[in-house]
């Protein structure tokens, strides 16, 4: 009920607020912004007393490579007040930034990062960007859809130096990708 | 003349500036202690390297460093297909597997739009629930431990056994059992087996009671938590709480009462509520979290309906072995299943269900393949974690190991 009252508020919202699109898909509600405009809507739906999306559950990337605006951001918010959730999603070109949303969710910073790992995005203004999951000295975006399976650096303790050593991949046998997709519509 | 003379004062000038200078760094030499806290820490619960900045025995900062068992699941997730997938949720949060197996299959379940037979449902919450109580007979077991009483441990380690038990009566697997699956779960329950988890939950709540009698009102083990990193309700929706973290903190929030999934609107039971948001409350809720599942199991082996366990979907589950022998449509379907598996349409979902640890989401997006074009996992603890430096600062060093146990981390799913 709530779900479709905040759904019909957004879409008085659009005609002053240049939100590009509002999906209401699987009964979840996802409004996709511009880069620019991400920090003040994410701003507008914490505080908003009709709203107040106050926990930001997830922040996910995904990997478009064919699209201009390569990656899709989504912040996955959850207000507790109105028991609804939102996603707001957003298209980041791969050289460009976007803004850190750390002064509103503190949650955001290792979710940040993380993207910023896994996906090679930069956040403006984020207090301390390093790379989260990975190694120490890691190279690549592994979640990027160029980046093969198998990676490119294998470790091993190497006897003679005493320590644990980083060589690029060596393997007898080509990772095989098994296509089962029939040619054949089903 | 005159300037040089000036010079010269003030060449002396600075000389004493210098030297004073060199007196007050002396003073200022004294610098904070910096430990590594980790990785094999046992009290790391697992693998945390915990930076720890230390004036005296006072945290001044803790920054935790993650990573150490990345394994790269959202990667290999996709590169497999929707079925291949799911035992690496088994072996996210290593002790509570089949809570984020049910995740996984609800949200496939809804990009298929499928039905679940209503006996399956009943097994899942049954099965979530005595995953419940596994995980948070470990955490306490183990908070225990590292606060230093060692008894509570072993008696909660006997009743875990019981209950991989079970899981292993199932499925056949002490722990990473792969038991739910998209469309109700892999087979049906053993006969008695029903019958001794009932005999179990009668014991099993002289258990807890044993063991509240060791811990509740000891006077240790109070010294130890109460007052022992505080989170208000607002920091808790900073930092993004969920579960337990978030009940302790006074918010009534449960998705299995608020936004409920499979047949936990017809249940009966409560949800704990903590008042301080210490580390003492949110142990008081972890033991009668344990009681309303106690109460949950109960409600579902009286109700448990006959029928069929997974459902009639010959293009999403396969055939019994029985069918497999009689029939080719079975055989076909049976190899289409296992080879190719089944291909979900261009859509995207968020399900997130109340884990023990927390909530445990599932962001799958397919794109008319066989495979996830990405599975993003919304682990918990990461959120947790995040938030040591803040609720660690000012304690004592002895109290990082207490909050640490009380976040109940699993680095299984923070890393994933």
């Amino acid at each position: 009920m709530v779900k479709i009252l905040i759904k019909e508020n957004l879409k008085e919202l659009i005609k002053i607020c240049p939100i590009e699109k509002i999906k209401f898909l699987n009964d979840s509600l996802t409004i996709v912004v511009k880069v620019n405009i991400l920090y003040d809507i994410l701003l507008f739906l914490k505080y908003h007393t009709s709203y107040q999306f106050e926990i930001l559950t997830c922040i996910s990337g995904v990997d478009y490579p064919n699209n201009k605006y390569r990656f899709k951001i989504v912040y996955e918010l959850l207000s507790i007040r109105y028991n609804v959730r939102i996603k707001v999603e957003t298209y980041v070109h791969e050289l460009l930034s976007i803004e850190s949303c750390t002064n509103l969710f503190k949650v955001a910073n290792w979710y940040e990062c993380e993207i910023w790992d896994m996906f090679g995005i930069f956040f403006n203004n984020h207090p301390n960007l390093k790379r989260i999951l990975t190694d120490y000295g890691f190279e690549g975006y592994p979640l990027r859809k160029d980046f093969p399976l198998n990676g490119y650096v294998e470790m091993r303790y190497n006897e003679i130096e005493k320590k644990v050593v980083n060589e690029s991949i060596e393997l007898c046998q080509e990772y095989r990708e098994f296509s089962f997709l029939s040619p054949w519509k089903n | 003349m005159p300037d040089k003379c000036k010079d010269s004062s003030s060449n002396l000038l600075k000389l004493k500036l210098v030297l004073i200078k060199k007196k007050k760094d002396l003073k200022r030499k004294i610098k904070n202690f910096t430990i590594n806290f980790g990785p094999q820490h046992p009290a790391a619960h697992g693998v945390l390297r915990l930076i720890l900045e230390l004036k005296g025995e006072v945290i001044e900062r803790a920054d935790p460093h993650i990573g150490l068992l990345h394994r790269g699941t959202e990667k290999l997730i996709e590169y497999k297909t929707y079925n291949q997938a799911l035992p690496y949720f088994d072996r996210l949060d290593y002790v509570s597997m089949m809570s984020q197996e049910h995740t996984y299959c609800l949200s496939i379940e809804k990009l298929l739009n499928c039905k679940v037979p209503r006996r399956a449902q009943y097994i899942r919450v049954l099965f979530a629930e005595i995953t419940r109580i596994l995980n948070h007979t470990l955490s306490i077991g183990c908070h225990a431990l590292d606060v230093g009483a060692m008894t509570p441990f072993f008696w909660l380690f006997e009743e875990r056994e019981k209950l991989m038990e079970f899981y292993e009566r199932v499925s056949g697997a002490r722990m990473h059992a792969a038991y739910f699956r998209p469309g109700g779960v892999a087979i049906d329950i053993p006969i008695g087996l029903l019958n001794d988890i009932y005999i179990f939950c009668k014991q099993f709540k002289l258990r807890l009671i044993e063991m509240e009698e060791m811990l509740t009102e000891n006077r240790i083990w109070k010294q130890r938590l109460v007052d022992i990193g505080i989170v208000n309700s607002k920091e808790a929706y900073e930092w993004g709480f969920s579960g337990v973290m978030l009940r302790g903190s006074g918010i009534n929030w449960d998705l299995r009462k608020s936004q409920p999934y499979e047949i936990y609107n017809e249940l009966n039971f409560d949800i704990p509520v903590g008042i301080n948001g210490d580390c003492f409350d949110r142990y008081l809720i972890r033991v009668y979290e344990m009681m309303e599942s106690l109460k949950i199991i109960e409600q579902c082996i009286n109700n448990m309906p006959l029928g069929l366990v997974k459902s009639n979907d010959n293009k999403i589950t396969p055939p019994s072995k029985n069918e497999l022998k009689n029939s080719m449509e079975s055989l076909i379907h049976h190899f289409k299943i296992y080879t190719q598996g089944y291909t979900i349409p261009k859509n995207e979902v968020y399900l997130s269900t109340e884990a023990p640890k927390g909530e445990f989401g599932v962001y799958l997006i397919s794109d008319g393949t066989n495979r996830p074009y990405r599975c993003k996992i919304k682990a918990p603890g990461f959120s947790h974690l995040q938030s040591l430096n803040d609720m660690s600062k000012g304690h004592l060093i002895a109290d990082v190991v207490t909050i640490i146990g009380t976040q109940d981390i699993v680095f299984g799913e923070v890393d994933r």
